[in-house]
């Protein structure tokens, strides 16, 4: 019991939780599950300008899923209190293939030579922070979903706009990961 | 909608309303506490996928999936109606030329790989005290902003 709550939980219990979301939050409040839409309910509030996109009703459409993701970062502070061992146990051949880009320190969620205020003004820092942030608002928007909305609440209404972003995804990250990382890391 | 949700001639209660809107931050929370100890936010795993290096994300992602499609299927099945009283429905997307998945998917994929974080995570790594993803969740604002921006222009 106590490993459970100190160490990383099995993929058994990890993906079917993930999973069970989908029902709770359509047997709440019928509401589809998805996070990317607070992107767009926060430009809506603050700066929508003239931009129909952004002229909606936030507040009737939005405010639900903005505590949502408000839950979601107070869901990870109060689990990051939660100790247990440090680092995550990703396999060895990751290990060797990050450590030939210059990744050696694997104590935190994320490298500490990458994801840091001070590695903001490497390349690699930058490239990954805020031009992938970037990308992640641009692309999310633009899809009309993310890997919750599409992979998880699309996929599981069957539809096959959210097969076709799943495809995306994947294209997408594998294209980072083995084309553009090696080359600007 | 968190407009009074009317059944019949029953209107939901400002209490009730409030409470429910309490209920989405508790979810949220235990979505959080979920993203972290599964460590699908890690960045290492992330690469660790892209690099087909463990099943253990793919394993996380197709019984997420299984699940609320199973758990999707049902409620359809027994037409559920929600605790706010409405008939669960989920609108479907429409397909339209099918570019703005494809194209808009793939960026959005690049991103997933550079910061190592979808936007679920980005929330949940903050908490996790790794402050300079405000940053990215910045970063990613203004991507959405310019989508909103762009849009009339941008084939879908």
């Amino acid at each position: 019991m106590m490993a459970m709550v100190s160490g990383p939980w099995p993929w058994y219990v990890a993906g079917p939780l993930i999973g069970l979301f989908v029902p709770a939050l359509l047997l709440v409040g019928n509401k589809v599950f998805g996070v990317s839409g607070s992107l767009r309910h926060s430009c809506s509030a603050v700066i929508p300008g003239r931009l129909q996109y952004f002229r909606y009703d936030w507040k009737s459409k939005g405010v639900w899923n903005l505590l949502f993701v408000a839950g979601i970062l107070v869901g990870g502070l109060l689990a990051s209190h939660w100790g247990g061992p440090q680092g995550v146990a990703i396999s060895e051949h990751t290990r060797v293939a990050l450590a030939q880009l210059g990744i050696h320190d694997f104590s935190g969620l994320a490298p500490h030579e990458v994801f840091t205020w001070r590695a903001l003004l490497t390349v690699r820092g930058f490239v990954s922070v805020v031009i992938g942030g970037f990308f992640v608002g641009f692309g999310t928007a633009y899809a009309g979903g993310c890997t919750s909305g599409h992979a998880i609440s699309g996929l599981a209404n069957l539809q096959l706009p959210s097969l076709i972003a799943v495809v995306g995804f994947f294209a997408g990250g594998l294209a980072a990961t083995h084309f553009i990382i090696p080359l600007l890391w | 909608m968190t407009a009074p949700a009317t059944t019949g001639t029953q209107v939901v209660s400002p209490t009730r309303r409030y409470g429910a809107f309490l209920v989405y931050f508790v979810l949220g929370v235990g979505f959080g506490i979920v993203l972290t100890k599964s460590e699908v936010l890690s960045w290492f795993r992330i690469q660790e996928m892209f690099r087909f290096q463990s099943p253990r994300m793919y394993e996380i992602i197709a019984s997420a999936i299984a699940v609320a499609t199973f758990s999707v299927q049902l409620i359809r099945r027994l037409g559920l109606k929600s605790a706010s009283g409405e008939l669960i429905t989920i609108p479907p997307k429409p397909l339209g030329h099918g570019v703005r998945y494809a194209v808009g998917g793939t960026i959005f994929g690049l991103g997933w790989a550079l910061t190592g974080a979808c936007p679920g995570p980005l929330f949940a790594l903050i908490g996790n005290g790794l402050t300079v993803m405000i940053l990215a969740v910045g970063s990613a604002l203004a991507g959405t902003w310019l989508y909103g921006f762009l849009r009339p222009r941008l084939p879908h």
